[in-house]
């Protein structure tokens, strides 16, 4: 009996530090450091290259608007599946959320509608649920089969309802609904003035950090100020509450939660409704606030990149809002046009990647760093040879981030345990 | 144990059908709920979907999305989810028929040319994925669906007046050069409308897809690897390499998707090139069970729906109602393959059980009657 109970502890210890294969987490400090690496890198772009939007208030603005539904999605994922459950049909959920979002939204007020978006969500999050902890489908071709159901289904009904009477009469159509009241912004004033007018002034650093900032307090829709509460209550309600510590069991050892009592089912439950009602509240988001009406296809595989914006935050709020924040700046270079831009952020990918040439050599493996050589000596003839990005290519500039990015840090990632693991209620004994 | 077990294919049949009745019982109600008659519906469908043209019409869709079953199937066979069959088909169409347009050869060299093509920038562009997957461990779900949407910008950028774009003479419509006379697929004669000749070949794929998988090794290597990877490598699979390797097939495969499109049909690749038969595949897949008939069957199915909802439109009914059918299908048919394998695990261990119980009870009568 002694021998079983000192022999527990030593195998799980190194896990709970974070052992060799985990990253060290970052602390607030790095956290602020790594922020002003990139910022001053961002500024040197600018200053060098001479595109002045990478770093102006609208850009950031506008990149904040983006991050919100693609930082929401990510949340929901966050929640599904640090209990166990991977949730593909974030996609789906969003797509719930911008049409019911849209239909109570112009019928009634724009925050009845984010209430029906973020309802729309949790009843695919339920359908996902049943389908994956009762049932035992496969956690992926289950959120592919509600993604395909949540497209057929609002395709249909968007017809019949935004093609009518009323709605048809208020510019509804077979693939868009009437538009919806607009979502109160809020904007610091005097603080947002000044800030615009450093700005102006293109200093070197001084301006980017005002163009920043000043893009973070103007216009800021409340919605966005629920969501970044939302990122602060997961956080606490996952890491420094019971019910959390119980909730990320369910995904780390099921078979261990059940012996101690947890009621495995019903934690899965809770958080794939949630995840849902938070793909919802990012497909509201999309529909209320960024462009007041329900558009076919309008979340554009946001899910997906929420998703992915989860994974490079390695299964945590405060990564994920950098991904998402990053994901929402390649996002909102399109939105703006961003050409020059996007020509100008090829420069620091040269050196982001001759970079990391020289820390592969470094460390003596030859083909990953020659790989990185290669293609930065690539990124930059490309850079040298032309004077903008086509704007194919800037459209496709989060997807491209997406993938960079996942394919530079997705070794060190450690995912929940038992993510995507079929759990059966009393399999362990 | 019997090799032909009656009850287990009853089994594997009962979990498609339920899911097709269930999928017609919920779109009666939403028919019903947006106050619609439901049942004249369905019997609109039905007769309609029975004509002779629509016979046509349904092989020649079904071709299309054979294909595509099988790209997934592929992937799914050994657990790897290539939702980037959608993104594979596209480019592959398109520069295969960027290709078939700037050449002039015979028939016999160029089909087969355009054809490699494709299956070549389909296998190449699933490749990424795969390399990606096994070097630096990102998951091929993520990064096939960034690669449709990649796939989508290059297409867009080349299809444009002097790149690889053509605009046609009444100067509205931008596609690549048309396909030369020779190079025109073969069709069958029938009437009203012709069969796609590519029909063949997508019979053809589905024999070598059953082939390949059951009767040689390295399909047994790739159930092995998508059954359990730890007993693959145990066992002396490279798993990596077969992910690659089965990536690359998936793709080629894809590759063929748009083919009866732009050899029967169209000649050429323009803005009106199907789209979204990748998403199409992987719900024909999930539903005819990764297995060369049943994703026939699938195929037919879902080319029979969008016909017969097509007519739908012209009677006072929403098209769209396809996709809440097909919705509801594919979410019914994945649960109740899980209930039908659930019940048949547990049939197969009362079975064993049983046996065993009876055996232990013939010995113990033997030893009392040799005591």
């Amino acid at each position: 009996m002694t021998a079983t109970a000192t022999s527990t502890p030593p195998p799980a210890a190194p896990k709970v530090s974070g052992g060799k294969g985990g990253r060290t987490r970052l602390s607030f400090p790095v956290v602020l450091l790594i922020v002003a690496g990139a910022l001053l890198a961002l500024s040197a772009v600018r200053a060098i290259t001479g595109a002045q939007d990478v770093t102006s208030a609208g850009q950031i603005s506008a990149a904040l608007a983006m991050a919100v539904p693609i930082g929401l999605a990510g949340l929901g994922g966050l929640w599904a599946e640090r209990a166990g459950v991977v949730n593909i049909g974030l996609e789906g959920m969003m797509i719930l959320g911008t049409f019911f979002g849209a239909w109570a939204g112009w019928q009634t007020s724009p925050w009845l509608g984010v209430l029906a978006g973020i309802i729309g969500g949790m009843l695919g999050g339920l359908l996902h649920a049943v389908a994956t902890v009762t049932f035992g489908v496969d956690h992926i071709i289950s959120g592919i089969a509600i993604n395909i159901l949540a497209v057929g289904f609002t395709t249909y009904f968007a017809k019949l309802w935004f093609n009518t009477g009323e709605a048809a009469a208020k510019g509804g159509s077979p693939k868009q609904s009437p538009p919806a009241d607009d979502i109160t912004s809020v904007t610091i004033p005097g603080l947002s003035d000044w800030l615009h007018s450093i700005e102006k002034h293109h200093w070197f650093f001084v301006s980017d950090v005002a163009g920043v900032i000043g893009g973070l307090v103007t216009n800021v829709s409340l919605l966005t100020i629920l969501a970044v509460i939302l990122f602060v209550v997961t956080f606490f309600v996952l890491w420094k509450t019971s019910f959390g510590l119980r909730l990320r069991s369910c995904g780390e050892n099921p078979i261990a939660a059940e012996s101690l009592g947890v009621n495995v089912y019903r934690y899965k439950y809770i958080a794939v409704i949630i995840s849902g009602g938070m793909a919802g509240l990012g497909g509201a988001f999309l529909s209320l606030v960024t462009s007041h009406i329900y558009n076919e296809g309008q979340t554009g595989g946001r899910g997906y990149i929420g998703l992915a914006a989860m994974i490079f935050g390695n299964w945590r709020p405060g990564g994920l809002a950098m991904g998402a924040g990053l994901f929402g700046f390649a996002d909102a270079l399109q939105l703006r046009n961003g050409g020059e831009s996007v020509h100008a952020l090829l420069l620091l990918l040269v050196v982001v990647l001759a970079v990391l040439a020289a820390w592969k050599l470094y460390r003596k493996s030859f083909v990953q760093g020659a790989v990185s050589a290669v293609i930065a000596a690539a990124v930059l003839v490309w850079y040298l040879a032309t004077d903008t990005v086509p704007t194919e290519f800037v459209s496709a500039t989060p997807y491209i981030v997406t993938l960079l990015v996942l394919s530079l840090s997705a070794q060190r990632l450690r995912m929940p345990k038992a993510d995507g693991m079929r759990y059966r209620k009393g399999q362990g004994k | 144990m019997k090799k032909f077990d009656k009850e287990r294919l009853l089994l594997g049949i009962a979990a498609p059908v339920l899911a097709i009745v269930v999928a017609f019982l919920v779109t009666a109600l939403v028919l019903a709920a947006t106050g619609k008659e439901p049942f004249s519906a369905f019997g609109i469908m039905f007769d309609y979907g029975v004509k002779s043209d629509s016979q046509v019409y349904i092989l020649n869709k079904a071709t299309t999305y054979y294909l595509a079953g099988l790209a997934v199937a592929v992937g799914f066979r050994m657990n790897l989810f290539n939702i980037g069959v959608d993104g594979q088909y596209r480019l592959a169409a398109f520069f295969a028929a960027a290709v078939g347009g700037a050449l002039t050869l015979p028939g016999a060299l160029q089909i087969p040319l355009i054809i490699l093509t494709a299956m070549i920038v389909g296998a190449m562009w699933a490749g990424i994925a795969g390399v990606l997957k096994v070097t630096r461990g990102v998951s091929e779900v993520v990064s096939t669906i960034m690669l449709n949407a990649i796939a989508t910008a290059i297409i867009g950028y080349l299809l444009q007046q002097g790149r690889l774009g053509h605009l046609d003479e009444a100067g509205t419509k931008i596609s690549t050069t048309p396909l030369p006379e020779s190079s025109h697929f073969f069709e069958f004669p029938t009437t009203p409308t012709p069969v796609w000749g590519f029909i063949v070949v997508a019979v053809v794929a589905g024999i070598a897809y059953w082939f390949t998988l059951s009767r040689t090794r390295f399909g047994f290597d790739l159930r092995t690897v998508g059954q359990s990877g730890s007993a693959a490598e145990a066992s002396g699979v490279n798993v990596k390499k077969m992910v690659v390797t089965s990536m690359l097939i998936s793709g080629a495969v894809a590759g063929l998707v748009g083919m009866p499109t732009l050899l029967n049909d169209s000649y050429e690749y323009s803005g009106d090139f199907p789209i979204g038969i990748g998403f199409t595949g992987i719900a024909i897949a999930l539903l005819g069970r990764n297995h060369p008939i049943g994703i026939a069957l699938g195929a037919l199915l879902w080319g029979f729906l969008e016909r017969g909802t097509g007519k739908l439109e012209f009677e006072g009914y929403d098209k769209e109602i396809v996709g809440v059918i097909q919705g509801v299908i594919v979410l019914c048919v994945v649960i109740a393959y899980e209930v039908v394998r659930r019940y048949g695990l547990k049939r197969q261990q009362s079975k064993v059980g049983a046996e065993l119980a009876a055996q232990a009870a013939r010995n113990s009568d033997q030893q009392e009657v040799s005591a």
